[in-house]
C-alpha cells in the first residue's frame, strides 16, 4: 500500500475496485460471518483480483466482514460492497445476517456465549 | 484450535454459524485493545473505515470538522466458542469525534463494557453519556493501572453518577481471567435485562 498523501486519492482509489459504487447490495454487519467452499474459491478466481483475495481469506475458516477487511487491508465500506456482491453471486455464504429476534432465541444465544466464556 | 473450520464435505449443507458481539468502549488510551488482546484467540486486528463524502449513510463526514476524508480505525478480537458460534470483541475508536462510528459498532451487540482509567476519570463521562442514551446493556469496568490512585468502587460510582442498576467491576485489562470476568458480567447483565424486559411485556413473568 502506498502512502495516502492526497485525500482525494484516498477517496478515489479504494472505491475504484467497486467501480465507484459505495452502497452495498445489503448492509452486512461488521460481525456477520462469511464462509467459502473450495468450489466457491475456484469460481472466485474468475471474479477479479479483489474478490479472489476475499474468497481466499474465507477458505477453510469462516470470517466476519471486519476480519475480511482487516486481512485484505481494504477499507470497511469497500469490503462491504464487494462482499455483498459476492454473496449475491454465490461466491460467498453469508451466515448471520441479523441477531436473533425472539426472546427464547436471544436468551439461548446469550446462554451459549456465557457458558462459552466460562469455559475459556 | 480452529473450531470454525469449514468442512468441505459438508459444503453448502454446513450449519449456520452464529456470531455475537461485545463492545469495549472508553476514552483514548484506557486499555481497550489491551483488554481485547488479553482474551482474543487472534492478535487484535484493525479495520479501517474511510470517512468520505462517499460514505454517507454509514459515516457522517459533516461531524468531522475541517476534513473531507479521514480514516477511523477500530480494533477487534475473536473467540471461536464452537463450530457454529463466534464471539467478536470490538473496541470503539477512542477519539470522541468518531462517535458516529459507535452506532454502527454497537448495532446488534450483546452488550458493552465501558473501561475507566481512574487517573483520567473525566474521560469516562462522554462514553458513559453515550450508553446512558442507548438501549444497550452495559457495565463499567475500572482498569486498575499500577500507578493509579485507588478508589473504592462506590466512590467511582458516585463520582461518575453511574446508575445503581449498572454493574461496576474492577479489572486488569492485561489479564485473561480478569477480562473473562468482565465479559461474563456483561453477558449476565444482558440476560437479566432481557428477562426483565420480557417480564414487563407479559402479565405473567416467565422463569
Amino acid at each position: 500500500m502506498e502512502p495516502r498523501r492526497d485525500p482525494r486519492g484516498a477517496l478515489v482509489r479504494p472505491y475504484a475496485v467497486t467501480r465507484g459504487r459505495t452502497e452495498p447490495l445489503q448492509n452486512i454487519a461488521l460481525e456477520a460471518v462469511l464462509s467459502c467452499t473450495p468450489t466457491q474459491v475456484a469460481e472466485a478466481r474468475f471474479a477479479g483480483h479483489d474478490k479472489y483475495r476475499i474468497a481466499s481469506v474465507c477458505e477453510g475458516r469462516a470470517q466476519s466482514l471486519a476480519e475480511i477487511a482487516a486481512y485484505t487491508r481494504m477499507p470497511l465500506g469497500v469490503t462491504r460492497v464487494l462482499v455483498a456482491d459476492m454473496v449475491a453471486e454465490g461466491l460467498l455464504t453469508l451466515h448471520t445476517a441479523a441477531p436473533p429476534e425472539g426472546f427464547e432465541e436471544r436468551m439461548n444465544l446469550l446462554g451459549r456465549v456465557l457458558s462459552g466464556l466460562r469455559e475459556l | 484450535m480452529d473450531f470454525a473450520n469449514y468442512d468441505p464435505a459438508g459444503a453448502r449443507r454446513s450449519r449456520e454459524i452464529i456470531s455475537a458481539k461485545i463492545v469495549v468502549a472508553g476514552g483514548f488510551g484506557v486499555g481497550k485493545t489491551t483488554l481485547v488482546g488479553a482474551i482474543s484467540e487472534i492478535t487484535p486486528l484493525t479495520t479501517e473505515a474511510l470517512m468520505t463524502a462517499a460514505g454517507v449513510g454509514i459515516d457522517d463526514p459533516s461531524k468531522v470538522p475541517g476534513k473531507e476524508t479521514t480514516t477511523v480505525a477500530m480494533d477487534f478480537g475473536r473467540i471461536t466458542m464452537a463450530q457454529d458460534l463466534i464471539l467478536y470483541l470490538f473496541g470503539t475508536p477512542g477519539q470522541t469525534r468518531f462517535w458516529f462510528m459507535w452506532d454502527e459498532i454497537i448495532r446488534g451487540a450483546v452488550g458493552a463494557a465501558v473501561l475507566v482509567d481512574t487517573r483520567r476519570i473525566t474521560d469516562a463521562f462522554a462514553p458513559l453519556d453515550y450508553f446512558e442514551n442507548r438501549n444497550l446493556p452495559y457495565v463499567v469496568a475500572l482498569n486498575r493501572f499500577d500507578d493509579a490512585p485507588h478508589y473504592e468502587l462506590e466512590e467511582v460510582r458516585e463520582a461518575l453518577a453511574i446508575p445503581p442498576d449498572v454493574p461496576l467491576v474492577s479489572c486488569d485489562a492485561r489479564h485473561r481471567e480478569s477480562v473473562k470476568q468482565v465479559l461474563v458480567t456483561v453477558v449476565e447483565h444482558a440476560m437479566l435485562r432481557l428477562q426483565a424486559e420480557h417480564g414487563r411485556g407479559f402479565p405473567t413473568p416467565v422463569g
